[in-house]
């Protein structure tokens, strides 16, 4: 247990030593990359913690599998609002979101729904946001989110048109 | 920095308290659940801080404006286009990277484009997304973001500025 997390923190264990060191003798770069570490550390630790929390709370509240009940063969603007908010609620890279992609074929979901899925679960987590606000500010990230939205739904009807009726989504274990 | 913890501090702890009022057993999950993605996401992040600190001492802040800057045009979004579709940077480490690459003068048109194609466009994922969804629709998905994320540059460099 903690030889694995000596392993984890071997490489800040390795700078921190060698940034004590480079104090001792006066090693300039070494001072500087130092310091702007440290504003890094700063940064974070004043607000990722905190948001970590809020992921756990929003994790064990937010009923997922409620909302998955409902997507299906749901059309329109009801379905597409139903992906869309499904996707927010995610967390995790864009690799972890083609299982995902898989259900929702297998209960019906259209072409369209399922690339306006992936494109949301890319850009619009909620989690992922908290972070984006939190380094990049609140008006790049409403401006890059407003402006996304839209081009993520129009590659969804632009993907149905293009893979046509006979496009499937497989189960890789499958396979 | 500071407004930062303000805002997350105040929207936390007001939901840590809704949250313990209605339900003690579930915020404990949900803490220990939080706790735990955190202390999973620290080494790695703090290593990728180290590794742009490094990097940063490097890399003169003039080369970051002049290739990546408000004045670098097309050649600065094909940069970030192409770097954004070949790594494979964790969406989490992308933000303070980001941030850091902005405070040392690179646009905001850019780092969309980059931060965009990082997570729409897998060359390394490509053959896992082929397998799931076919060879037509996974290439014909990375194109479509690819040319997604430069207008989704083009859009948001033209915003910040008004």
């Amino acid at each position: 247990m903690i030889k694995k997390h000596i392993k984890q923190y071997l490489p800040v264990i390795v700078f921190l030593a060698v940034s004590v060191a480079s104090y001792f003798f006066g090693f300039k770069p070494g001072i500087i990359v130092y310091s702007s570490f440290q504003d890094f550390f700063i940064e974070m630790i004043t607000f990722i913690p905190l948001l970590f929390i809020l992921i756990g709370l929003f994790d064990v509240w937010v009923p997922k599998e409620r909302i998955e009940k409902y997507i299906g063969n749901n059309s329109g603007i009801v379905g597409i609002v139903l992906v869309i908010f499904l996707a927010m609620l995610q967390a995790g890279p864009l690799y972890g979101a083609f299982p995902v992609a898989y259900v929702l074929y297998k209960k019906g979901a259209s072409i369209r729904n399922i690339f306006i899925y992936l494109g949301a679960f890319s850009s619009l987590k909620l989690p992922m946001l908290g972070i984006e606000i939190g380094y990049l500010g609140l008006k790049f990230t409403i401006f890059r989110t407003m402006v996304s939205l839209p081009l993520f739904i129009l590659i969804g009807f632009l993907m149905e048109k293009i893979v046509g009726k006979n496009f499937e989504v497989k189960d890789i274990k499958e396979i | 920095m500071i407004n930062n913890m303000i805002i997350f501090g105040v929207v936390t702890a007001i939901s840590l308290l809704a949250s313990l009022i209605i339900d003690k057993k579930k915020t404990f999950i949900g803490l220990k659940k939080g706790v735990k993605m955190f202390l999973g996401v620290a080494p790695p992040f703090l290593s990728i801080l180290i590794l742009v600190s490094i990097l940063l001492f490097f890399i003169p802040q003039e080369i970051i404006t002049r290739y990546i800057g408000p004045d670098s045009g097309a050649f600065g979004f094909v940069i970030a286009a192409i770097v954004g579709s070949i790594t494979l940077i964790p969406g989490i480490v992308s933000y303070p990277i980001s941030a850091a690459l902005i405070a040392k003068g690179a646009s905001y048109s850019v780092i969309a484009v980059f931060m965009t194609t990082l997570i729409m466009v897998g060359v390394v994922t490509l053959p896992l997304e082929i397998r799931y969804f076919g060879k037509k629709a996974a290439i014909s998905r990375n194109a479509l973001n690819f040319v997604a994320a430069l207008i989704i540059g083009i859009c948001v460099g033209w915003l910040m500025m008004l």
